[in-house]
């Protein structure tokens, strides 16, 4: 592994297993596991919570490091930028959950297969949208955290990471508390547990629900901003995300949110474990081999309801 | 009997205008529309009657495709012996996805399914022997009697393909097969309790499925006279065969085929008058469009139409 610029984009030679090589490994996955969780919270919600199949998750993140660079470019600092956009992305969050009611779940019979195929076909529009608009080279930010590295000792952890890493513990422990603390936090809660109890106590789930989806959608764009941090961004770089945020969710147990920390780290170290003995081409195929074994043995997740 | 008919008639004309016609692009063109009708009534199988969605056309379609160059390589097995081959491979990995369908449905079996996906392509990656990352150069074996042109010879047997692909999704249709799988479709537990042998019947549809996708793979490499990881298991192939039958409509055999007419004969004219781009955005607005404004596609609007006039 090439010192110092470890990234999950990131083309190596394979090397053989050394107590020092792994224990790099290992940081490198913890650091690389917060960022997995962070960008896979919004999903958490979306589709652990609301049982939304949000497809194009992955896809509105895309959107969202585009704006980031987009604005960025304008000489905004990436992190603001994702902050910036958070309430347009609540909006837009909004609007796509009460498109996906009147079409889908209000008529019931046979949404999945159509619903499914809803949201892969919304995945599309916006990857040749992002295509249209900027072109197909990759994208990325300038900013003081980006190119630089923080010495521990022997080893160099590029700054981004440790940034995104903070971003994403302080995502997280915003988002518990308010899904444990808050009013409508508990009611999001409440209409993944039981929603026709609900409905009974005279509250309004679909109103609640696209609430939660528009919180989902601003998260997404603050791991947007993550994402064009950590490394260059591309239209089509949503179809990785699928696996490893879907994996990480499903891992967590749906909707669990310590779950989603503990799954992201599980994901960020062994894809980094692999990819430093068997070198960047199986990388890939680890996210996908994780949710492939978890569903086969234990559907429910580590942390299932 | 007018089914049968009129495919023997499909198929006379194909061969006769491969034999007189001489413009090499049609073929080439008509050939992958026709390979999009194989992968969309072959997703159908599972996806329309039974209702789970899958998203690994390009798995089977791949691994279809690499048995053939494998073997083509390793062997310099006749074609039709490769397509076999590969229909039995697909055939195995369907059975693989069967399996997952004992615990997982709606959208984890269909992410499970791009899991295959990506799995495939990271194997195929890192096999050296099929051409790893880089691919592998195939040299074409010289046409066989009649046709002039090995484009013009893998056209009419796409189209035979086509039509044995269809005739099987017909004749599943119609038997209890099809009855079966449409009451997995509409409620699971329900049709376990009513005797349906669900385990059996998802089995056999996943099974089937993937060897007609594999099947539809196995002429590519010909096609090509070329192999590689990225493009073989490219989702695009997915998004065609989901989106044909939802366009078509997927509860008649005639949905996935209308739909892959239309959709690839409009993806061929939009990839060289407009750009490829272009026709990527026109899937994905037609598929979204059709899935919340014509549940039942274009089978199923021509229907509605239908009994409006006859009234």
């Amino acid at each position: 592994m090439r010192r110092g610029d470890p990234a999950p984009h990131f083309f190596g030679e394979p090397m053989f297993l050394s107590l020092e090589l792994l224990y790099e490994a290992v940081i490198f996955g913890i650091l690389l596991g917060c960022f997995y969780a962070a960008v896979s919270i919004g999903l958490s919600v979306a589709f652990g919570l609301l049982d939304v199949p949000h497809v194009a998750h992955p896809a509105v993140m895309v959107f969202g490091a585009y704006c980031t660079w987009q604005l960025s470019s304008l000489g905004m600092d990436p992190i603001l930028a994702g902050l910036a956009l958070m309430p347009p992305f609540f909006l837009l969050g909004m609007a796509l959950y009460r498109f996906y009611y009147e079409a889908f779940e209000r008529r019931g019979s046979d949404a999945g297969v159509r619903g499914i195929a809803f949201f892969f076909g919304v995945a599309l529009i916006i990857e040749v949208g992002l295509v249209l608009l900027f072109g197909v080279d990759q994208r990325t930010v300038e900013a003081s955290y980006v190119g630089s590295s923080v010495s521990f000792g022997e080893m160099r952890i590029p700054q981004r990471f440790l940034v995104a890493c903070g971003v994403a513990l302080v995502l997280m422990a915003t988002l518990t508390l308010y899904l444990s603390k808050t009013f409508t936090g508990r009611a999001i809660k409440a209409v993944a547990q039981d929603e026709p109890a609900l409905r009974l106590m005279g509250a309004d789930p679909v109103r609640i629900k696209q609430w939660a989806f528009g919180i989902a959608t601003a998260v997404a764009a603050l791991a947007g901003a993550l994402l064009i941090i950590i490394g260059p961004v591309e239209p089509t770089l949503d179809r990785v995300y699928i696996g490893r945020t879907f994996s990480v969710v499903v891992l967590a147990g749906l909707g669990s949110m310590t779950g989603t920390i503990a799954a992201g780290l599980i994901l960020g170290i062994s894809e980094s474990i692999v990819l430093m003995l068997f070198g960047a081409s199986w990388a890939p195929a680890v996210s996908f081999g994780l949710l492939l074994l978890v569903l086969g043995v234990r559907p429910q997740g580590l942390f299932g309801r | 009997m007018k089914f049968w008919i009129s495919a023997a008639v499909l198929l006379a004309a194909a061969t006769a205008s491969a034999l007189l016609v001489k413009n090499e692009y049609f073929f080439f063109a008509a050939y992958t529309v026709l390979m999009f009708v194989v992968l969309a009534t072959a997703w159908n199988i599972l996806g329309g009657y039974a209702g789970y969605v899958n998203f690994g056309t390009p798995a089977f379609f791949g691994l279809g495709a690499y048995t053939a160059a494998v073997l083509f390589k390793a062997f310099a097995l006749p074609l039709v012996l490769q397509i076999l081959a590969a229909a039995a491979m697909s055939g195995l990995l369907g059975l693989a996805a069967g399996l997952l369908t004992l615990r997982l449905r709606g959208i984890f079996f269909a992410i499970a399914t791009i899991a295959l996906v990506v799995i495939m392509e990271t194997l195929f990656i890192n096999w050296r022997y099929a051409g790893g990352a880089t691919g592998l150069q195939l040299l074409r074996p010289p046409p066989t009697a009649p046709f002039e042109s090995y484009i013009k010879m893998l056209f009419v047997l796409m189209g035979v393909m086509a039509v044995g692909a269809v005739a099987l999704a017909r004749w599943i249709e119609r038997s209890w097969i099809g009855r079966g799988l449409r009451a997995i479709r509409d409620n699971e537990e329900a049709a376990e309790c009513s005797g349906v042998p669900t385990l059996r019947l998802k089995v056999f549809a996943c099974v089937l499925s993937g060897a007609l996708m594999g099947a539809a793979g196995a002429p590519m490499p010909m096609y090509l006279s070329f192999i590689e990881p990225a493009s073989t298991f490219n989702l695009n192939y997915a998004i065609g065969a989901l989106a044909s039958p939802m366009i078509g409509g997927t509860a008649h055999y005639l949905g996935p085929v209308i739909g892959a007419l239309l959709l690839s004969s409009l993806q061929q004219l939009v990839t060289v008058t407009i750009s490829s781009e272009m026709n990527v955005l026109i899937v994905g607005v037609l598929l979204v469009v059709f899935v919340v404004l014509a549940p039942d596609g274009i089978v199923g609007l021509l229907r509605k139409w239908t009994k409006r006039f006859s009234r």
